[in-house]
């Protein structure tokens, strides 16, 4: 096992390499999910604005 | 109409891209993260060391595949954005700024990686190489569409000015995939090649072709998940989103 781990001498440049690699593409794919929790938020707020305003008025 | 057309068409009406994308992601992200799983399996465990390098060659499992998606993403953006720019196509627009921060993340891997490898294999993290170099000018490129696209106030005027610049950009493609053959460069030519044998190891070879298949679906799969988003939020004055936006309202 630790032989696996050191990979012949390399093991820091390649461990760190595809930490890299995941540690991105993982950034990358959860980026979407925060956008769309703070679109709806903020969508939510201006609907529920509006209609206070509405009510308000009548 | 002929159904092909009317369906294309519907594809870019944004609530049947929406539903559509949201049903395809599932199995996109399943796929890639299976391929994922494989390419990475076959790379670490399957591939016998390289009788130069050792198994600091390893991280070509990584950096290749990166490399590819950096032009490949490249090119899909621009396609999009000449779409955009030429019929208008608000889907187009869309999708060609959703892969911009993608093929960004792809090309600052297979810079990060390669100058790892680099180091080790080269004696330095970094040279001004005409491969590297053209990469680096690349990851600008990804940058500077991300960039105007974030500084212009209307949305669909800023994705037509960066669709702009992707298109002006897209001779850097030519120059970072020939870079190897035209210039004397230290980075090696093209091991994979699309037309004759490679010069590669079999078991060497799937578990890379495997992680260049598996990236694909990646992409797919931030794409579409980018693209939906971005339609919430291009599309937050229409109704279908009202809806999406009170049916996911958490209970407070």
């Amino acid at each position: 096992m630790s032989e696996f781990l050191s990979m012949g001498g390399y093991g820091g440049y390649v461990w760190s390499a595809f930490a890299i690699f995941i540690v991105v593409l993982a950034l990358d794919a959860l980026a979407p999910l925060l956008k769309r929790r703070r679109v709806l938020r903020e969508l939510r707020g201006r609907l529920r604005r509006t209609q206070k305003r509405n009510e308000e008025n009548t | 109409m002929n159904p092909l057309l009317l369906w294309f068409h519907k594809l870019g009406s944004p609530p049947y891209f929406y539903r559509l994308a949201g049903r395809l992601l599932p199995w996109l992200w399943a796929l890639a993260l299976a391929g994922l799983a494989l390419g990475l399996y076959g790379g670490l465990f399957v591939a016998p060391r390289d009788y130069q390098q050792g198994d600091a060659f390893r991280i070509i499992f990584v950096h290749v595949p990166c490399a590819w998606m950096s032009l490949f993403v490249y090119f899909f953006m621009a396609a999009n954005g000449f779409i955009a720019l030429v019929w208008r196509i608000k889907l187009s627009e869309t999708l060609a700024m959703a892969a911009a921060p993608i093929g960004a993340a792809f090309t600052f891997i297979c810079l990060a990686t390669g100058s790892i490898w680099g180091k080790p294999m080269w004696g330095t993290w970094w040279t001004w190489d005409a491969r590297l170099t053209s990469e680096l000018v690349l990851l600008f490129l990804y940058l500077g569409v991300i960039g105007l696209y974030h500084a212009i106030e209307d949305r669909r005027q800023a994705a037509r000015a960066a669709a702009f610049l992707a298109l002006i950009g897209i001779v850097n493609l030519p120059i970072v995939h020939f870079s190897v053959n035209w210039w004397n460069t230290l980075h090696q030519g093209s091991t994979v090649k699309l037309f004759g044998p490679s010069l590669i190891d079999a078991r060497m070879l799937w578990p890379l072709l495997t992680m260049a298949v598996a990236t694909k679906f990646l992409f797919a799969a931030s794409l579409l998940s980018r693209a939906r988003v971005d339609l919430l939020e291009l599309e937050s004055g229409k109704d279908w989103v009202r809806q999406i936006a009170l049916a996911e309202e958490p209970r407070a």
